[in-house]
């Protein structure tokens, strides 16, 4: 079986270039090994990669994250926004049977049951009676799907949702082998699994890789180029850079950390792919007593952050600095920003000197403050840069690290200062962050956020069908928070990924998805890959 | 001696017991919990997870359910490899973190040994001081440093073994980590031996050997080898259930599927039924080697005896 | 082996004098503690490497501690202009910075003295744990021994990060604790190697004449036992200490070691590895000032065991 690997990577081009039979396999580094191959157990972003390979939804995402139909070839929605009609193409599981509307109505019903115990369960809470179903106060037959026919589905929601079609194209609502979960407990079986997307599972070593291999009974597998795609999920970026190196992967999904920036840069800047990513850094402050209860200080300590340098000097990976709570590449409003960010350092670092001493601080009254982050070198950096730029206030910084689940346990228990935080969105829609701080959200109740009025525009966003008119209101509501210097934003992400120039398909897009069905390989020898 | 290790053996039950049950206790009391992460569930969501795994019941319960299955061989789901049980994930992973720590420990005392025998030999003279320094090169360079440099040169390039990864366990893929893991053993064994070796050449009965006109290489084989393995032999007991259990730093380094990274991994995630399944596995493992110490101490060195 | 199974007992029958045994008329209990040190004390003086690795790691201590006031850069000092700069005497930073400005220097100095008290405290804990533990269970032996090795047994399986995480919830992150953390679990597989030799010293004539001669129990094992186990012990001292300060990073990751702004070498070496190819002095200066501790370390840990054999007094 130990194929001398050495000979089959020599032997490899000239296979290539003989164009015959020789299957396309791309090399993957998909970060981490996979939590579950069921679409509804896990919500890593490398579990999602491979689910969505093996499980298309009814709503696809393209090469650039754009939606298009998927299972459903179209959909309409009624017009106060609450009434989904997906019409199915005729597609068949990977073993032949049909798939049908009672597949998907099986699959939203699973999804929401409390014994499913998915993650992102939330974001479907618009759908009638999820919300009680996922409590376990209904019955999953209560929930507001049904199927027409074979080939329609409808569901019924409480209330608009701007977002809903981009959680139908989450690998949680593909449609499940309903006949095939129906009778077995494990159905996710190396090389046997039924499959809808356009790979099916091949074998499976967990922690070393995972092989998927092209689906012929995908509805569209004339349009997939890759034969195969082996996954490696590798837990040191730099095992993934050598292995890059050595032609051993061509694409990695891993984002390459500050400290191989540089070398990456200068070494293979044909392979270094930045985009801006929705998702922002940004430190928290506990609200609920002491100096971090008073805007002023809030504010001097917002003032005195120069974004600039911890993007560029510190960390150089080619974050954007940010004066806002919504990534700009995210599809927010426009022109919100915290006031007072834009004025020039000295004048900043002046009236925070005054706004501390109005708040009661200064050299004889210093301010101590515990700032914690989770373990990571990027994180320490960054921490240090803040509490040197803060040190001028009078401000006093303890440093305190821990690992991430202690860190994020801290944060839920209320225990700390400023704590380090990075959301990243699920879906590109500004409530995914912004209503992490209303009434009832998670990081209201860590921070001890209240504001009425923060609360009513998310409330009140809810209930617009209207795009335009509903990212208006969230960008008030985003506003809002900033007015009160409830954050400290430090930079909108970027994804950073490895690509080899062969590879083909790879488009930049603020979700950082990258479907492999649109993935192709040129072979070194024939520049242009005939993928269609 | 049958007796002896049939007494020992049975020790092992209530010795796993009490570390299954300090584990529990103490994995249970430490903050932070499997669904603590970036991203904060709401309220409901976090209920469901918790009531899927059991974690809603009293303490007391848990540990009572755990020691349940525990009984018939059952170590539970893993809560992050959600597709395996941790059974599975141990069995996938032990024989490759055993066939990389074997060779390793097998490579140390096949070079350490003799290094350190010589060493102590040639006590003081250049051919000491030389090995003497390599073996610190090896203690004094840590092996998440050497490893990747190593990954670097001849992965990279010189490119004449793979960068990384396991292919099925394939031969060039082996040579690097196995290395890598190795070398700092075969400074421990080395500075071990000499010293002990330099030790029992002292001692009387070396002289009496000596003076009875064996030849210097009779007397260390026959008689000096055996009594110096002593101190190498207790070091080699933890530390052989240790390597063989796979080495965290090794296996991310080259990216090996080991179970190396379940003890910290494991740990890190709260992955309350993997850290078990690995606590009683290497316990079990610490349990049989330290038993197979003590016998080779006899078989050693004779005078040992164990009351029974 | 040849023809006898055990050549070992061959060699048994043909003297009286016991296997490995060290000369009892010179054993240690004819000195008093102190001519005892002096005599160790001037035959160490003799050994060249020792005395001079004796001297370094002096200086590398006095270095560490004084070092850093006579630098122009406080620890935590970011020089703004000067992010992850190469070594330079134009910029003062005479070993360069790091990624936040800091200089490399400093905090390599600083870092010296948080792992070289980490390894002192703790070698020195598990030192003296691990050599009365196996010395004791040793000796004793039968259902003690048997019952102290089966708590070691235990210890070993216990999951560390746990004990150390719950250690720190208990009593609160302290340096101190850290020390005591590393050095609870490194005695172990010192008083395993003790516990060892004890077994074969034991039934030697010179300790069974010492019996017989009506010493006690406790005055044997730390007169006799204790003093001719130190051999094996001084070297796996030597041993611990680059594990005890490599652990203490781990312990970092964890956020259970140093804090920033404060660090280690093995802190600084696990940041500094990652940047091999873009900036290796940051890999660079802290390994050099971690094996050249080591490397006096163990010359100065094989003349001490020298001067201390009883055997060549």
């Amino acid at each position: 079986m130990a194929v001398h690997w050495r000979t089959l990577l020599t032997a490899l081009p000239l296979l290539l270039s003989l164009g015959t039979a020789q299957a396309a396999t791309l090399h993957v580094d998909n970060e981490g090994e996979p939590g579950s191959l069921d679409p509804q157990k896990s919500a890593n972003h490398w579990d999602s990669r491979i689910q969505k390979a093996m499980f298309d939804r009814l709503v696809d995402t393209a090469a650039d994250g754009r939606l298009i139909p998927g299972l459903a070839s179209r959909w309409d929605v009624s017009d106060d926004g609450t009434v989904y009609t997906f019409h199915l193409r005729d597609a068949r599981w990977s073993d032949g049977t049909p798939i049908t509307a009672e597949d998907a109505v099986f699959s939203l019903r699973r999804l929401l049951m409390p014994a499913t115990a998915n993650h992102n369960a939330n974001l479907y809470y618009a759908i009638h009676n999820a919300r009680a179903v996922n409590r376990g106060e209904r019955a999953p037959e209560a929930l507001g799907v049904k199927a027409l026919d074979a080939h329609t589905l409808e569901i019924t929601l409480d209330h608009p949702s701007g977002y809903f079609l981009q959680a139908m194209a989450m690998g949680e609502a593909a449609p499940l082998p309903r006949h095939v979960l129906s009778t077995t407990k494990r159905w996710i079986v190396p090389g046997d699994t039924v499959v809808s997307g356009a790979f099916t599972l091949g074998e499976w070593h967990p922690q070393s890789q995972l092989t998927l291999e092209k689906n012929p009974a995908f509805y569209a597998a004339d349009t997939v180029a890759l034969d195969r795609v082996v996954m490696y999920p590798l837990e040191d970026t730099n095992d993934a850079i050598r292995r890059f190196r050595n032609d051993q992967i061509d694409l990695s999904f891993a984002q390459v950390p500050s400290s191989r920036i540089d070398w990456v840069r200068a070494q293979r800047p044909d392979a270094l792919r930045t985009a801006p990513w929705a998702g922002e850094y940004f430190y928290m402050f506990n609200l609920r007593d002491g100096a971090l209860a008073d805007a002023r200080v809030r504010k001097a300590l917002n003032l005195v952050v120069r974004r600039e340098i911890i993007t560029d000097k510190v960390l150089g990976t080619g974050m954007r600095p940010s004066h806002r709570f919504v990534p700009e590449a995210m599809s927010g409003a426009d022109g919100v920003t915290m006031p007072g960010l834009d004025a020039p350092y000295a004048e900043r670092a002046e009236k925070a000197r005054a706004l501390m001493r109005e708040a009661g601080y200064g050299p004889d009254t210093p301010l101590t403050l515990t700032l914690r982050y989770n373990t990571d070198d990027d994180h320490k950096k960054v921490a240090v840069a803040v509490a040197a730029m803060w040190k001028p206030l009078g401000v006093t910084v303890e440093l305190y690290n821990s690992e991430g689940a202690v860190h994020y346990a801290a944060i839920k228990q209320c225990q700390f200062d400023v704590a380090r935080y990075g959301m990243v969105a699920t879906v590109n829609d500004p409530i995914d962050l912004v209503g992490s701080y209303a009434a009832g959200g998670s990081a209201a109740a860590a921070s001890g956020y209240q504001n009425a009025r923060l609360d009513a525009l998310i409330e009140k966003s809810a209930h617009i069908a209207n795009a335009a008119d509903r990212r208006k209101v969230l960008g008030q509501a985003e506003q809002t928070l900033l007015d009160d210097y409830a954050v400290l934003p430090i930079f909108d992400y970027v994804s950073n990924h490895l690509v080899s120039p062969r590879v083909q398909g790879f488009e930049d897009n603020v979700m950082d998805e990258h479907p492999l069905r649109f993935l192709s390989l040129a072979s070194p020898s024939t520049p242009s890959h005939s993928g269609e | 001696m049958l007796s002896y290790t049939l007494k020992r053996l049975a020790f092992a039950v209530p010795t796993l017991l009490v570390v299954i049950t300090i584990s529990f206790f103490l994995m249970r009391a430490a903050p932070g919990g499997p669904f603590d992460g970036e991203r904060q569930l709401p309220p409901e969501i976090e209920a469901n997870l918790k009531a899927a795994y059991h974690l809603d019941e009293p303490l007391p319960m848990q540990y009572l359910r755990y020691m349940g299955n525990l009984a018939q061989g059952d170590f539970g789901p893993s809560f992050k490899y959600k597709d395996f049980s941790v059974t599975e994930l141990i069995m996938q992973g032990f024989p490759v973190s055993l066939e990389i720590g074997g060779l390793a420990i097998g490579l140390a005392l096949l070079i350490g040994l003799p290094l350190g025998v010589i060493a102590a030999l040639k006590r003081n003279s250049t051919i000491d001081y030389l090995v003497m320094s390599l073996a610190l090169g090896g203690i004094a360079v840590p092996n998440f440093v050497i490893a990747p440099i190593m990954a670097l040169v001849f992965g990279v390039l010189l490119g004449w073994l793979p960068a990384g990864g396991w292919n099925g366990g394939a031969l060039p893929n082996l040579v690097l980590p196995v290395i890598a893991l190795s070398i700092q053993q075969i400074a421990y064994i080395a500075r071990m031996m000499r010293a002990s070796m330099i030790e029992t050449m002292g001692s009387h009965f070396i002289r009496t050997a000596r003076a009875k006109g064996l030849s210097e290489v009779q007397v260390v084989l026959r008689h000096a080898l055996r009594p110096s393995l002593l101190p190498v032999v207790s070091y080699l007991g933890p530390a052989i259930a240790a390597i063989v259990t796979g080495s965290v730093v090794i296996e991310q380094i080259f990216g090996i599927p080991g179970i190396g990274r379940y003890f910290v991994q494991g740990a890190l995630n709260r992955d309350y039924t993997l850290v078990m399944g690995t606590v009683v596995f290497y316990g079990a493992l610490i349990v049989l080697m330290n038993l197979l110490v003590d016998l080779l101490y006899s078989a050693l060195d004779p005078q040992i005896r164990y009351d029974d | 082996m040849t023809s006898t199974t055990t050549p070992y007992r061959g060699e048994h029958d043909d003297t009286p004098l016991p296997a490995g045994g060290p000369n009892p008329p010179a054993g240690p209990d004819k000195n008093t503690g102190e001519s005892l040190g002096r005599e160790a004390w001037r035959r160490l003086k003799q050994n060249k490497a020792a005395m001079a690795s004796l001297v370094i790691l002096t200086l590398m201590a006095l270095v560490c501690f004084i070092g850093p006031h006579l630098l122009p850069w406080a620890l935590d000092e970011v020089d703004w202009s000067n992010f992850q700069t190469a070594p330079s005497l134009e910029n003062g930073h005479y070993f360069g910075t790091d990624a936040n400005g800091r200089d490399i220097l400093v905090r390599t100095l600083f870092g010296g003295q948080v792992s070289l008290s980490v390894a002192l405290v703790a070698t020195f804990v598990s030192l003296v744990i691990g050599v009365l533990y196996g010395a004791v269970a040793g000796y004793v032996g039968g259902r003690t021994d048997n019952l102290m090795m089966r708590f070691v047994d235990i210890m070993y399986s216990l999951p560390f990060m746990f004990l150390v995480i719950l250690l720190m919830v208990v009593f609160g992150r302290n340096i101190f604790l850290i020390y005591a953390a590393i050095g609870a679990v490194e005695w172990l597989d010192m008083a395993r190697i003790v516990r060892g030799q004890t077994l074969a010293l034991k039934r030697r004539e010179f300790i069974e004449a010492a019996h017989a001669l009506g010493v006690g129990g406790p005055t044997i094992v730390r007169r006799h036992l204790i003093p001719n186990t130190l051999g094996p012990v001084i070297i796996y001292v030597t041993l611990t200490v680059p594990k005890v300060i490599l652990l203490e990073s781990f312990l970092s990751f964890l956020g259970l070691g140093v804090q920033e702004p404060l660090t280690s070498w093995g802190v600084l070496i696990s940041e500094g590895k990652d940047m091999m190819e873009s900036a290796p002095w940051m890999l660079i200066v802290p390994s050099l000032f971690l094996a050249v501790t080591l490397f006096c370390l163990n010359f100065l840990g094989d003349g001490l065991r020298d001067a201390l054999d009883p055997k060549t007094r």
